[in-house]
């Protein structure tokens, strides 16, 4: 029987145990220093990054596609799986207009994201958009067809009858708890999306750690990394918070 | 005074991959104003349809359903549904101002409507609840205050309190039969429970066959509040359960006068 207190304490123990892995598997000579960068040189790492103004410069980028692409990527995916959610005529016209555009992965869309728009903060967005669009389009779409026909009947009884009067009584509300899980998943999806995007160059902390790496300076590339499992813990607990408050009406 | 309701020669049929169901035809009905007047028929013979059509969410295959024209800031019908199908994001005062809110009224007079509409139901103090925080027989409540805050003409319920054990639901139905005598409001009541129908209605009209059609009617005069043990409405259910048995009989039945 283990009691409360040492179940909480069992994943601190375990990542202490982590910590004291990589830390000694370098300092043996097991693997070079310079592949694998023990964890004790990183705050010196990230301060240095601090200091010279690359780390905010990075993740100032980083964000502003971030957050840009999302938005576009999750506004469009809510817009479109809407209207095909609501109009047979909508989901019939692009049937296959889905079945062969969605297989298609969003890193395949780099290669036009420069065509068309450089190496840009543009083809970052563009990328990013592209890379959350179908989740949050499938998710939407389920969600909106799946609302109860009752509530829909409801609504018409008391006067509610145009789609787009159903659609603010009714649809989206109902349909939200369900948009809101594709959103979540979006938001750890899109930060894959932004390193592949600045990989090919857009400036950001993609960017940032490729030109780390080409330097073999992989301490700082373990920086960006954990900078970003930052950013993405911050991002997912803010939401997840947004979410649970609007969802409080679930018993 | 003309009929809040004046329905002629309705006739429903669905049709569903190419079958064709007539579930009503040629049935003739009006509610006068002030009148409780209770449809009962067994279940599946047409009941929701008929109330469906009167709240124009279907339309009718054949015939005429005229309705009074409210006044501003009213409805002519509301529907009480047999689920009390409240709307779970919305706080309780909400939803019962859902149907103010077509009414294109400002803000603060949904919320008083809503609040009175409330009260009157007894819930006046639960307004700022979700609807998980309610019972079944208090979510049925909320129901009907949502029907009320539109100060329908004729208010439609479709098995109310169907869904309710047998206690909650004789507590409803008394303080409905109370609310209604006190405002007059018109009720058109469907339900498959003869001593319900018997103990609320002033006139009972039979629903029965298939398509449905009116088989008879009776006019109740017994004043209200009623007792559920009295003699004249447990003759009077007898009296139902024999037109309906006819019906099943094959025998064509006499259509009644008080139609
Ligand atoms: N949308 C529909 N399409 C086809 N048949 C329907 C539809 N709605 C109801 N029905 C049929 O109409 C009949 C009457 O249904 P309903 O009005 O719900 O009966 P009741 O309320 O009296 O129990 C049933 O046989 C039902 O199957
Ligand atoms: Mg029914």
């Amino acid at each position: 029987m283990r009691s409360r207190p040492a179940a909480a304490l069992l994943p601190l123990l375990g990542l202490a145990a982590f910590f004291a892995l990589w830390e000694a598997v370098p300092r043996l000579g097991l693997v070079n220093p310079a592949f694998l960068p023990p964890p004790s040189v990183l705050p010196e790492a990230f301060l240095r990054e601090l200091r010279s103004g690359q780390w905010l410069t990075a993740i100032g980028g980083s964000l502003g596609h971030y957050l840009g692409g999302l938005a576009l990527g999750v506004g469009l995916g809510i817009a479109v799986g809407t209207l095909t959610g609501m109009s047979r005529t909508a989901e019939g016209l692009t049937a296959w207009i889905v079945r062969v555009l969605r297989p298609v992965p969003g890193l395949a869309w780099v290669p036009f994201a420069i065509i068309w728009f450089g190496v840009s903060p543009e083809a970052a967005l563009f990328i990013v958009a592209i890379g959350v669009f179908w989740i949050v389009y499938f998710a939407s779409h389920g969600a909106i067809r799946g609302v109860d026909r009752d509530l829909i009947e409801l609504a018409a009884a008391f006067g509610f009858r145009s789609a787009l009067e159903r659609l603010v009584t009714v649809v989206w509300p109902a349909a939200m708890p369900g948009i809101l899980v594709g959103v979540r998943t979006a938001i750890g999806q899109a930060w894959m999306a932004v390193v592949a995007a600045e990989i090919f160059g857009v400036a950001g902390l993609g960017q940032r750690m490729m030109q780390a790496s080409t330097l073999l300076a992989t301490d700082i590339v373990v920086v960006y990394m954990l900078t970003m499992a930052l950013l993405y813990g911050v991002f997912d607990a803010a939401f997840t918070a947004l979410q649970g408050w609007m969802l409080r009406w679930r018993a | 005074m003309a009929g809040l309701i004046a329905i002629q020669g309705l006739a429903l049929t669905f049709t569903r991959d190419g079958a064709r169901t007539t579930v009503l035809s040629g049935l003739d009905l009006d509610i006068e104003p002030g009148e409780f007047l209770a449809i009962v028929g067994a279940s599946g013979v047409g009941k929701s349809t008929l109330l469906r059509v009167i709240a124009d969410l279907v339309k009718p295959s054949a015939g005429t359903v005229r309705l009074s024209e409210p006044e501003p800031g009213r409805r002519a019908v509301a529907l009480v549904f047999q689920d009390s199908r409240l709307l779970p994001w919305r706080r309780v005062l909400d939803n019962v101002a859902f149907g103010l809110e077509k009414l294109r009224l400002p803000r603060a007079e949904r919320r008083r409507r809503a609040q009175a509409a409330l009260d009157r139901v007894g819930l006046g103090a639960l307004a700022g609840r979700w609807p998980f925080q309610l019972s079944g027989g208090q979510r049925q409540r909320v129901s009907l205050a949502r029907a009320l805050a539109v100060e329908p003409h004729v208010l439609l319920m479709d098995e109310p309190f169907s869904a309710l054990d047998a206690l909650t639901r004789e507590t409803l139905q008394d303080e409905l039969a109370r609310l209604c005598r006190a405002s007059g409001q018109t009720v058109l009541f469907v339900t498959h429970d003869i001593e319900e129908a018997v103990y609320l209605a002033d006139r009972v009209v039979v629903l029965a066959g298939s398509p449905g059609r009116i088989v008879a009617a009776h006019r109740i005069e017994a004043s209200q509040p009623r007792d559920r043990a009295a003699p004249e409405l447990k003759a009077l259910a007898q009296g139902i359960r024999e037109d309906l048995a006819g019906v099943a009989g094959e025998r064509r039945p006499d259509l009644q006068e008080a139609r």
